[in-house]
């Protein structure tokens, strides 16, 4: 039977812990998320066949590169992947040209050429293909790999931290370059990074990594709103975590409600988690509406709690507020305002605020981590 | 000028860089790219000739290529004389003294490819020769150039080991070094020093030549 795509398991104890298992369909961008020292770099490694990993098996649209219980483990020059180093790794005595061309050996040396062109125009890169590495900027370095690695029709495309060592600038001209280009790959991408942000523009599917696990895989959207453990909310930045006890469940209005420190918050229908149980619940700051003190709304019903200010902290077009709700030594809530808003509502430390808990963005989760336990290195 | 005596000395010179040239890419790239258990003591045996006086050298040669070690007995059944006091004979210790003097500049040459571009050869197709060939030589050739001129100049200017190994047999042994030493035993000193100004003259070329590649490389890794 041939499965489309890529199928990655992996498993080993050392030296790099590993656990991991993704899939990645032809054509779908999936982002590796994780922290330094996650196995990010690792897995795409193992995909490549520079890395040989202990067990488990790495199959492409059927073909097998790396089954530890067959003993099979191509060598990575027959893999056919395309891989974008995080430093590009681009050959520095070669011109451009001449990067791409060693990628396309298997072709007679005019053909070579004439697709290297190809692909350099590809990447918006025509007319540098006689520069040196060195002369080139670091995007015009990155698309010179992008080419390269793109050139010999690569069955999985790999592309490690591509954006972490140009400029802001750089890097969102090239978000839109890889948006645009990507539509035209019929193979599996997997994108490495550790921003989330990144993820969240460029990805279909978002696998969150910690010390070589892969804890889940999905939406990228859908990872970061509602994770299934304390430990994949800690990695995709949720900061606002606590403890509540689930009430009941309203099917009719498909509302769960739990209460929390002594409010009754109204949460989106998860009748997973039965009532009397303790759960963790955690919600994005996009679904923390700020009160406005001038013109009280309708919204301000939903799920209503109020706090004065602890910190305040501009940072650029944004304030951080941090907020005790029910007293200052407990775990306060955060969320982030337009800087303009802060300054109409005269928000500054010390200062009363309402704000709203959106019950769509309340996502209930296991107390404790038990399921998924952070094993120590 | 014993012409005789510098011909013989880049004859010397040119065969041990002919021999340890491969053995310096061969053994330079193994130490560069792979770890191995016990490698730290082969990189201490291989640098052993630069701490060890010649002479001391010399004489383990001399007694382990010598008419009556196994060595010496075997080729000289083989080829009619023996190893020792031949031009053979000098070759084999050229090379072994000259050992750290190829793979160290080598080995410093390859390691300081970036790993990423192996692995970039690996994930484009290359194979090992076409990354050996394409790739990793033309970026360690400031290191093969240090290697070729270090060899070269040291073997021209080599006393202890092949005073030792190949005694003073003028023609067949006697090498510019020992030619220089002989004429100053001689109190031929305008003879000693035209053939040292002559070999100060090849080191410092060499030896600029070298220094000049490596700077150049460097300023344009640089760039």
């Amino acid at each position: 039977m041939t499965e489309p795509g890529l199928h990655v398991r992996l498993r080993q104890q050392g030296p790099i812990p590993l656990d991991a298992a993704l899939e990645c369909a032809p054509g779908e961008v999936l982002a590796l998320v994780g922290p330094s020292g996650s196995g990010k770099t690792s897995i795409l490694r193992a995909i490549a066949g520079l890395l040989q990993v202990g067990e488990g098996s790495i199959r492409i649209n059927g073909d097998t590169w790396f089954d530890a219980n067959q003993t099979i483990n191509l060598p990575a020059r027959r893999r056919r992947v395309g891989y974008v180093f995080q430093s590009y790794a681009l050959f520095p005595h070669l011109s451009a040209l001449h990067n791409v061309m060693e990628a396309l050996l298997e072709y007679p040396p005019a053909e070579r050429e004439r697709r290297a062109r190809e692909a350099l125009s590809r990447v918006r890169l025509a007319g540098l293909e006689e520069r040196l590495p060195r002369n080139l900027s670091g995007g015009q370095q990155q698309r010179v790999a992008v080419a390269r690695a793109l050139a010999r029709e690569p069955k999985v495309l790999l592309l490690d931290e591509p954006f972490s060592a140009v400029d802001r600038a750089t890097r969102q001209r090239l978000y839109r370059e890889l948006a645009e280009l990507r539509r035209e790959l019929a193979m599996p991408v997997i994108l490495v990074t550790h921003d989330l942000d990144e993820a969240l523009m460029l990805a279909d599917r978002l696998c969150v990594l910690h010390q070589g696990r892969t804890l889940q895989s999905g939406e990228p959207c859908a990872v970061m709103t509602r994770p299934e453990s304390v430990e994949v909310a800690q990695l995709v930045g949720l900061r606002n975590v606590f403890r509540a006890g689930v009430l009941c469940h309203d099917e009719s209005r498909g509302m769960t409600t739990i209460e929390w420190r002594g409010h009754r918050l109204e949460a989106r229908l998860q009748p997973a988690f039965a009532p009397g149980m303790q759960v963790t619940w955690a919600i994005p700051q996009g679904h923390i509406v700020l009160h406005r003190r001038d013109r009280p709304s309708r919204g301000e019903r939903e799920n209503p709690v109020s706090g004065p200010v602890i910190e305040c902290i501009a940072l650029g077009e944004n304030v951080a507020l941090t907020v005790a709700v029910n007293g200052p030594d407990r775990p306060p809530l955060f969320l982030n305002i337009p800087a303009h808003v802060a300054r109409r509502n005269d928000i500054a430390a010390g200062v009363e605020i309402g704000l709203s808990l959106l019950a769509d963005g309340i996502h209930l989760m296991p107390a404790d981590d038990s399921r998924t336990p952070a094993k120590p290195r | 000028m014993d012409w005789s005596a510098l011909k013989l000395s880049f004859e010397l010179a040119a065969w041990t860089v002919l021999i340890l040239l491969p053995v310096g890419i061969g053994v330079g790239r193994l130490l560069a790219v792979r770890q191995f258990r016990g490698k730290a003591w082969v990189e201490a045996l291989l640098a052993l000739p630069l701490v060890l006086p010649p002479t001391v050298l010399g004489f383990y040669l001399l007694v382990a290529m010598g008419g009556d070690s196994t060595v010496g007995r075997l080729y000289e059944s083989l080829v009619g004389r023996t190893l020792v006091f031949n031009f053979e004979g000098l070759l084999v210790a050229s090379v072994i003294f000259n050992l750290p003097f190829a793979i160290q500049p080598i080995q410093r040459g390859f390691e300081a490819i970036a790993p990423e571009v192996r692995d970039a050869a690996a994930c484009c197709g290359l194979s090992a020769w076409r990354t050996l060939w394409r790739i990793e030589l033309p970026l360690a050739w400031s290191g093969l150039l240090s290697a070729v001129v270090l060899t070269f100049a040291h073997t021209l200017g080599e006393f202890g080991v092949v005073l030792m190994v190949g005694g003073n047999i003028p023609g067949e042994t006697q090498t510019i070094a020992i030619a220089i030493y002989d004429r100053v035993q001689a109190f031929d000193h305008a003879g000693a020093g035209i053939m040292s100004a002559a070999l100060l003259l090849i080191s410092l070329i060499a030896i600029g030549a070298a220094y000049f590649a490596s700077s150049h490389a460097q300023a344009r890794r640089h760039d």
